[in-house]
Parts: C-alpha cells; sequence; structure tokens
C-alpha cells in the first residue's frame, strides 16, 4: 500500500533492465519499500539491474521472465506479479528505438518496433490496468516519448509507436478515472541511456536520474501527464505548431 | 455498442475512500447493509479482496478502506435502545455517539467515553477502542461494553462479552474490523443531572508546569486534557479539566432545562475554510490566538458537553483546511518514565516546520486486557501535521524509534505512514491477537488498506 507519504509498498518494472526505469526505483522513497518485481528478458543488463538494486539494499527484489512481444505469456506474468502482493507503481519501461533507415530497408524491422512498443504494451497495459482497477489503487507509469508528439522524418517508425502508446494511455487513464487506478504519461525528449548511446545529443539532454525525478514527483502530486525536462512541454507545443511544410526542413 | 463488460469499468455502488487525513486514496464497492442477513450474506459471498465495515470514516489513515474490496456501511443498523434500570444502552453499531448523545443526554445519561468528536460510531469506537478525556480514571470505551453482536469471517452471528468469550471480546476490541462487523453493542452509561461540564482552566508556562499540574492533579479530576502550543518552543499551553456539573449548578434559562443538548453545526468547509488555510503562518496566528484566549486561571466555570468535549464539530470538514495532500495526526503513547519524549517530539517537528494547531496532551490510566489497545499508563501526545511537510517522513521514523525505545507505541486509529517492523516491535502481542483473529476470520475475508499496510 501507498501510505499517507506517498511510499510504496510494491513496484512493478516491465523492461526490467530499463536505465530510466531503475534510476526510478532507485529515486522512489524507500523506507516503505517490500517488494520491487523485475520483468523482463534474461540479459546481462537485467542481471546487472538487480545488482545495482541490491547494492542499493533495495528489499524484496524478484525477476520474472517477460518479452514485450509474447504476448501469450502477458496473463501469466502480470498475474504472478500482482498475486503476490499489491503493486502500487508500475512501470512501463520497455521500448525499442531502432534504426530508421534499417527500418525503412526491412519492414520487418520497423514491425518489430511497433511490436514492442505499441502492441506489447497494449496488451500488458490493459492486462496491468485491470488488476490495478481491481485493487482500488495504484498507478500505471507509461513511458512515452516527444517523439510521439510530432512525427519526424528522421525516426517516425518509434515515433508513431509513441504516438500510439501516447493516445492509448490517455484512454487508458481516462477509462479508470474513478476506479481509484491512475495513468501517469511521461515524454521524455533525449535521454543519455544504452538505447542512446552513440546517437548525437539532442538540446535540452538529461540523464536518467532527471527523470525519475520528474517520476517521483509526478507520483506524488499526482499528475497525468509530464515532460522530462518539464520545459520540454513548451518546446513541444511550438513544435506541433509548425506547419507541415516548414517543419519537413527542419533540422529534427 | 458491445455486450461485453470491461473489467475496467467503474462498478456500482464504487467510491473512493480515505480516512479524516484525506491522504492514501482507494476505491471500494460501498454497500448499504440494512440488517444482520445482509452482513451474512456479503460476507459469505466476499470476493477477493474482502470485506471491511466503515463508520463514519474519523479514523485519520487508512483504516476504515480497502481497495478493490466491499465496504459496508451500518448506518441504516440505527436502534438505540434505553434500560434505565441497568443504566446501559443498546445501540446499533452504525449510531453516531452524536445520535447517542442527543437521544440520552436529555434523559440523563451520558456516554461512558468520548473521543474529541462525536461523529464516531459505536462500532468504530469498539473497534479501535477509543479513549476520551476520562481515560486516567474509566479507561476505553470498550471497557465499559457489556456485550456486543458480530457477524465472524464464517458469516456466523456471536454475542460476545468479557465474562464468557473474553478472548473474542478483547480480540475485537481494538481490532480495527478485523474480527468481524460489529452490528450491536451494550455499554454502560454515566447518569447526568445536567448537560454541563464544571471547569477549572489553567494556562500553562510551558510544558514541565502543564506535566506536573497532571501528574499531582488529573486524579482529582474525571475529565482532563492539555492543548499545546507547538508553534511556541517553551510547550506553553492550557490545561482544562473537570467532572459533570449537577443541575443545582445552573441558574435563570439554563436551569429550566438542565440537560438541554441541540449542539449546532455549521455547515460544510468549502465555503467557510479555503483549501490550503493552514500554512505556518495561520498556525502561528491561531496557536496564538487560542493561547491568548484561555484565562490565565479560572475555576468552576459551567461549559456546555459539546463546548468541552468537541470543539472542532462546531465546523463540518474542517479537514479539508490542510489541502489536496491532506494532513496526518501522530499519536503516541509513552510510560512516564519517557515523558521527555513529548518536547522532543514538538522540537522535531518544529524543526521541519511541521507546525499544528491541535496538540493535544493527556495523561493515560491503565491498559485493558485487549492485544491491540492503544492505551497504556504514561502520557499520549497527538499532534496534527500537513503531510506535504519536506523531510517529515524521516523525523517521524525518528520519532517511531525513540517511541519504540521508550516501550511506547502509535494509535492505529490515527497512523497512516509507520512501517510493519515499528507495529510488530511496539506492540508485541500482534502474533497473540493474530492467533486469534485467524480463528474468528479463517479465510482471512476482513481486511483493510491499514492491514494490508502492516501486514496485520
Ligand atoms: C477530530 C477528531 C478527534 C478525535 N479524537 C479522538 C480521541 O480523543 N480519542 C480517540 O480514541 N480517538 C479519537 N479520534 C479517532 C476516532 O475516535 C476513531 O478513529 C474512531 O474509530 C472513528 O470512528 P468511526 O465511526 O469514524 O470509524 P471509522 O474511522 O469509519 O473506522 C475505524 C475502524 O473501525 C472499524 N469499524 C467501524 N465500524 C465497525 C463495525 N460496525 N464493526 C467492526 N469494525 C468497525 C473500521 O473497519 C476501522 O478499522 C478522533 C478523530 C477525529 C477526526
Ligand atoms: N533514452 C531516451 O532518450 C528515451 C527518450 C524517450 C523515451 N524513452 C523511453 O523510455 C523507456 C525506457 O528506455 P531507457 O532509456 O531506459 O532505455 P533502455 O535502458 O534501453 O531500456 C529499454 C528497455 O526495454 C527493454 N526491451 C526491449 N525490447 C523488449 C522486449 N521485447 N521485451 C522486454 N523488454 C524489452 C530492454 O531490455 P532488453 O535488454 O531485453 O532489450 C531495455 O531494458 C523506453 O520505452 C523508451 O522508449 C527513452
Amino acid at each position: 500500500m501507498m501510505d499517507a507519504l506517498g511510499e510504496p509498498q510494491g513496484v512493478l518494472v516491465l523492461g526490467g533492465s530499463s536505465e530510466i526505469a531503475i534510476a526510478t526505483v532507485l529515486a522512489l522513497p524507500r523506507g516503505r519499500l517490500r517488494r520491487v518485481v523485475l520483468a523482463g528478458r534474461p540479459s546481462p543488463a537485467l542481471d546487472e539491474a538487480v545488482a545495482t538494486l541490491n547494492k542499493a539494499m533495495i528489499p524484496g527484489v524478484e525477476v520474472m521472465d517477460f518479452d514485450a512481444s509474447d504476448t501469450s505469456q502477458h496473463a501469466d506474468v502480470v498475474d504472478r506479479a500482482f498475486d503476490g502482493g499489491d503493486i502500487d507503481v508500475a512501470l512501463l519501461a520497455f521500448g525499442l528505438l531502432g534504426d530508421q533507415a534499417a527500418a525503412e530497408a526491412d519492414p520487418d524491422a520497423a514491425v518489430e518496433v511497433a511490436t514492442v512498443n505499441y502492441t506489447g504494451a497494449v496488451s500488458v497495459g490493459l492486462r496491468v490496468a485491470a488488476r490495478l482497477r481491481q485493487q482500488g489503487h495504484g498507478t500505471l507509469v507509461v513511458l512515452s516519448s516527444v517523439a510521439g508528439d510530432r512525427a519526424r522524418r528522421s525516426n517516425f517508425v518509434y515515433g508513431s509507436t509513441k504516438a500510439g502508446l501516447d493516445a492509448f494511455a490517455q484512454g487508458l487513464g481516462d477509462a479508470l478515472h474513478g476506479t481509484g487506478a491512475r495513468v501517469l504519461i511521461v515524454r521524455p525528449g533525449f535521454v543519455r541511456t544504452k538505447m542512446t548511446t552513440g546517437l548525437d545529443e539532442a538540446p535540452m539532454t538529461i540523464d536518467p536520474q532527471d527523470v525519475a525525478k520528474i517520476i517521483v514527483t509526478a507520483l506524488r502530486k499526482g499528475k497525468e501527464t509530464v515532460y522530462a525536462p518539464g520545459p520540454l512541454r513548451f518546446v513541444m507545443a511550438g513544435l506541433k505548431s509548425v506547419p507541415r511544410p516548414l517543419f519537413r526542413k527542419l533540422p529534427l | 455498442m458491445s455486450t461485453m463488460t470491461s473489467p475496467l469499468e467503474r462498478l456500482p455502488g464504487e467510491r473512493t475512500l480515505t480516512g479524516w487525513g484525506r491522504t492514501a486514496p482507494s476505491t471500494a464497492v460501498v454497500r448499504a447493509a440494512m440488517s444482520v442477513d445482509d452482513i451474512r450474506a456479503s460476507i459469505t459471498s466476499a470476493g477477493g479482496r474482502g470485506i471491511l465495515a466503515r463508520g463514519l470514516g474519523r479514523s485519520y489513515g487508512d483504516a476504515a478502506q480497502s481497495g478493490g474490496a466491499t465496504v459496508l456501511d451500518l448506518s441504516a443498523m440505527d436502534r438505540i435502545e434505553l434500560d434505565v434500570a441497568a443504566g446501559t444502552a443498546t445501540v446499533g453499531a452504525g449510531v453516531s455517539l452524536d445520535a447517542v448523545m442527543r437521544a440520552l443526554i436529555p434523559h440523563g445519561w451520558f456516554v461512558p467515553v468520548t473521543p474529541g468528536t462525536r461523529m464516531v460510531t459505536v462500532g468504530g469506537a469498539i473497534a479501535a477502542d477509543v479513549h476520551g478525556k476520562n481515560h486516567h480514571r474509566d479507561g476505553t470505551f470498550g471497557s465499559h461494553v457489556q456485550s456486543m453482536t458480530l457477524v465472524d469471517g464464517r458469516g456466523e452471528v456471536r454475542v460476545l462479552d468479557q465474562v464468557s468469550t473474553p478472548t473474542e471480546f478483547w480480540a475485537t476490541v481494538g481490532g480495527m474490523g478485523l474480527t468481524g462487523v460489529i452490528t450491536e453493542a451494550t455499554f454502560d452509561l454515566i447518569p447526568i443531572t445536567s448537560s454541563r461540564i464544571s471547569v477549572d482552566t489553567v494556562r500553562t508556562r510551558d510544558l514541565d508546569h502543564v506535566m506536573d499540574l497532571m501528574l499531582s492533579g488529573d486524579d482529582a479530576y474525571r475529565y482532563s486534557v492539555a492543548w499545546v502550543d507547538s508553534v511556541h518552543p517553551s510547550g506553553r499551553g492550557v490545561l482544562t479539566r473537570g467532572d459533570h456539573a449537577g443541575a443545582e449548578r445552573l441558574t435563570g434559562a439554563a436551569a429550566q432545562d438542565p440537560l438541554a443538548f441541540d449542539p449546532k453545526v455549521l455547515a460544510s468547509a468549502p465555503p467557510l475554510i479555503p483549501n490550503g488555510l493552514v500554512n505556518p503562518l495561520t498556525m502561528r496566528a491561531f496557536n496564538e490566538a487560542w493561547f491568548r484566549k484561555a484565562p490565565k486561571q479560572r475555576d468552576g466555570e459551567l461549559q456546555h458537553i459539546a463546548e468541552f468535549f468537541h470543539p472542532l464539530d462546531i465546523v463540518q470538514d474542517w479537514n479539508r483546511a490542510y489541502g489536496p495532500q491532506g494532513f496526518l495526526q501522530y499519536q503516541f503513547a509513552v510510560p512516564d518514565a519517557a515523558g521527555q519524549l513529548v518536547g522532543e517530539a514538538l522540537a522535531a517537528l518544529r524543526g521541519v516546520g511541521a507546525l499544528s494547531a491541535l496538540t493535544v496532551l493527556k495523561r493515560f490510566g491503565a491498559a485493558n486486557p485487549g492485544p491491540l489497545s492503544f492505551p497504556q499508563p504514561g502520557w499520549t501526545l497527538a499532534v496534527d501535521v500537513p503531510a506535504g511537510v519536506d523531510g517529515l517522513g524521516p523525523v517521524l521514523d525518528r520519532l517511531d524509534e525513540q517511541v519504540l525505545a521508550a516501550g511506547g507505541r502509535l494509535y492505529l486509529a490515527k497512523d497512516s505512514r509507520m512501517s510493519p517492523a515499528m507495529m510488530a516491535a511496539s506492540y508485541p502481542r500482534l502474533a497473540e491477537w493474530q492467533r486469534q483473529r485467524d480463528a474468528m476470520d479463517p479465510d482471512g475475508v476482513f481486511t483493510s488498506d491499514l492491514a494490508r499496510r502492516l501486514s496485520l
């Protein structure tokens, strides 16, 4: 249960090795934490995430096999996570950036990005929402992206999956209104993680710890949508109103 | 339109519930129970998230809510019956002490124990085993219960009393609704001849002053409580003590109807109290004014029962003044030997700017046999603090450790943030109570957010 000071006891991470998610777990108030479930594909990165949490003395770390693109196993993973105790915060953090040129050359690669980022999220998101709603409390944090605010020539495959995910999360949040369960949509800009290693940094680039802080504050205040960093909200509002002939020519 | 029902859809009767502090909401289906049979039916058909009885939601934290569960509202079970010969009342568990007082005071009977608000139900008063200003003399509400009817976890109706079923009785008194649904109780009354209290008031210089006066003089009074200025470092305050006044004390118009009892309530906070009214500035002003308003010393002043016991009940929904982040009440009990914790706690809270309007100091008398009953001999301090204060969590965690080291504990009816470890360590009879509870509710039908949070 979340307590009066906003301290959670049960946390679920979908995409257990996500650097943003692990930074968020570390930034949550930890005085009352007793169970953190990392659901992800077995990998050295996932082992490292477990080690990081253990080193930080986070109690009750559990690992569950979870592949976003294998929707047939989602029901089972979600049930096991929730049957082990109430989940106060669920982070939907998995995602694939993919390579735009590769995706254009090989549509199967684009399909994989779409399957993980959108189809997988819809599948597991609805199941998590149903369980949160059944327990009458808890927040699903959805890692969307500013890339979904407006599709760009340079990464519209990824951007379109995030646009879909974002619209899905908005509708889900509205559906859950009044049920005690909630959805928090997070729209980061460029964050330094293994997803963006080797890419040129964009203006307003931040670290996973910065996103984590924004998420924790938003959870405490019961926000529905946040940008990371916050001022990106205004940048994106501006970009969204740029006419397409001009937008096309912007170096984005 | 689809003919499927979505698992996300809101259910009929679903409501978002919080305690008086308006923190940590959860949603449950609230069902009005009209009869014992209704309650039995709800219990035997309970879903996986269980069942919980809720009174008037005056516990501060998450005791009277249970996310995803069915929450029973017993306000329709409103019988009030007076047995003049026995000096007892038999009352439906959903009846408020306000209603009991309005019905019985005009007949010359008062409740054995009243908390600082009348807006609690008899069920809530037993489940939390509430105390009043007379604890040092008369003990808790539960100890005045002659018998009660309870529907247990199997849906069986049981009559519990202190003599023939002491284990089940005392597991239920202070059991926070987790042993069953109380449907009715018979409790002792205090005979009175007027609705007034004869009150002695002293303005106290500092904590030592008030604590000395209470240690040396409380036994001479049935009722005693001290308000402490949480802003002023001295811990100055106002000590008020009293006894029921005989009708012969009343003069003039009051003497015509010495048992009159019809307290007024000013409607609803939003128009009266702006959201976020509570801030350091207003808290300073409030504490100063409250201290100044009291006479330096005054003996034998006649105060109305409502004025003496329930000054806060005049304004409805005053809890909204704390704004959207809500507030909590930190209440601990410690033995006399740890009296210094009172001052240390106030200093620690002042240290993070957690200023309180309502800081109350009392002496507790003997404990009763209830394994989870809160009062134990010594001091009890209750402090209201806004939940949004930065750094509050660590300060309260440190205070918890001090309270625990002193052999003290926190009040479950007020708690909204202690750790399960603190709970288990400070209530050493928790395991014994859990065994008794398991016997009364073998399938774990009764649960609450509090129970989940603290692993009760
Ligand atoms: C302004 C104020 C002043 C207060 N002063 C005092 C004080 O001086 N002393 C004191 O002891 N307390 C005090 N309290 C706390 C209050 O007395 C208790 O929290 C009390 O339990 C509230 O009763 P309720 O009917 O609102 O119960 P709720 O808050 O609705 O429920 C409290 C608990 O009782 C259980 N319960 C309720 N009805 C039943 C039932 N029929 N069967 C089984 N379980 C049931 C619930 O499940 C829950 O665990 C104060 C509270 C406020 C807001
Ligand atoms: N970094 C940024 O700049 C940025 C900006 C905006 C939004 N975001 C979003 O933020 C979220 C977290 O990203 P991050 O920055 O923390 O990057 P990250 O560390 O790379 O995390 C992404 C995670 O997704 C997991 N994942 C990928 N495919 C999966 C699958 N099929 N099944 C299960 N898990 C899978 C990865 O695990 P594997 O090891 O199994 O691949 C990885 O742990 C993502 O949704 C991302 O789109 C990131």
